[in-house]
């Protein structure tokens, strides 16, 4: 959070210099706080392969019915969260980017919830108007 | 017209930081992405559609298996290889998975290295990133392969609901399109950093002002989502 602090300091500047300034600005703040050392990477990819194993271990123990599906949900939010934000540098970005890319998608589970009630009310008209399955 | 531009910037206040600096920067005329170059915040813009591209497909594949009245296909056994005499499941999708969290792992490293202009390590390690992308697709040729040998498709499949197939080959053949133009686009970007277009901003296809980087780490940012898109397609399809 501190880099995120440290460069808005020098942000307005980026609409009152001209074009060609700015950019030389926007340069020099990106390149300070993109390096991160190759450590934290490592650490990282470490951490995916782990979650990957445990997420393939479930299936290979066979767990069942809520056990495994949180355990499924849990290990892919924590593989998506890290990728997102190490390997894609969110944690480091300001709040206006982070919230432009992360918040819409959460909306998608609006969609979910829709497509969750749409899909029950068709299996129930074809249980009540086909009969069970062949 | 540089000394107004000069006082200006002597008179204007640090901006807030933490959640007042999203109402700051979203506010008043001015550019809502500080510290991001336009191509990094379209690069985020075009993945934040590709998500719901993704999410679309992973959404009409959970209706078309709540609302089917044949039972789902069981993925653990209809991915399970035979090695050495016993059923393994899912071990391809295992290995498939390895191979593109260890090609994230390298690009990764590829922007570090950018960063710091050491131009022959991040060439190398980009084109380790493409070959383990051109891994995954030919991993995932020889799994469609398989399936179809076995009489899966669109329309049909013999162990369950008819969805299976449709779902399967329309999620898995966009992500390994993705992927596919993924390691095109790496290929084509590690040669230019190879060959130093970055230091000397050389003309042509996906240029940069001398001595950025910047291109390497946006094209980071696109391996990284597809193997992003990848993990959930791993949890929904091939684990659910």
């Amino acid at each position: 959070m501190a880099e995120a602090t440290a460069n808005g300091l020098g942000q307005p500047a980026l609409h009152a210099v001209h074009a060609h300034q700015a950019t030389a600005i926007g340069v020099a703040q990106t390149e300070v706080h993109q390096e991160h050392p190759i450590k934290l990477y490592l650490v990282v990819w470490a951490w995916l392969f782990i979650l990957s194993t445990c997420s393939y271990l479930v299936d290979y123990f066979g767990l069942h019915g809520y056990l495994r599906w949180s355990l499924i949900l849990i290990f892919m939010i924590l593989k998506a969260g890290l990728i997102v934000a190490v390997f894609m540098h969110m944690a480091w970005e300001r709040l206006a980017l982070m919230y432009a890319i992360i918040l819409p998608p959460v909306l998608v589970l609006v969609f979910v919830a829709m497509m969750v009630f749409e899909a029950d009310y068709t299996l129930f008209t074809r249980l009540e108007f086909f009969g069970a399955g062949p | 017209m540089a000394e107004t531009t000069l006082t200006h910037i002597g008179q204007t206040e640090p901006r807030p930081a933490g959640w007042q600096s999203f109402a700051a920067d979203w506010s008043s005329d001015q550019r809502a992405f500080k510290n991001v170059s336009w191509g990094k915040a379209m690069m985020w813009i075009f993945l934040l559609s590709d998500t719901f591209i993704f999410g679309c497909f992973l959404l009409s594949y959970m209706t078309a298996r709540i609302s089917t009245r044949v039972p789902w296909p069981n993925p653990s056994e209809v991915f399970a290889l035979r090695i050495g005499g016993s059923e393994i499941p899912l071990i391809l999708i295992a290995i498939m998975t390895f191979v593109l969290i260890s090609s994230s792992g390298t690009m990764a490293m590829a922007v570090n290295f950018g960063y710091r202009h050491e131009r022959r390590k991040t060439a190398i390690l980009m084109l380790l990133t493409a070959a383990l992308g051109a891994t995954f697709v030919g991993m995932q040729a020889f799994e469609w392969t398989k399936l179809i040998t076995e009489g899966v498709r669109p329309w049909g499949n013999p162990w369950g609901a008819a969805q299976f197939g449709s779902s399967f080959f329309m999620i898995t053949g966009f992500h390994g399109t993705h992927v596919t133009i993924g390691v095109i686009f790496l290929i084509i970007t590690a040669r230019k950093v190879w060959r130093g277009d970055y230091d000397v901003a050389r003309r042509g296809f996906f240029t940069s002002r001398r001595g950025s980087y910047e291109n390497v780490e946006i094209m980071g940012l696109y391996w990284h989502f597809v193997d992003l898109v990848w993990v959930f397609i791993f949890a929904f399809f091939y684990l659910w």
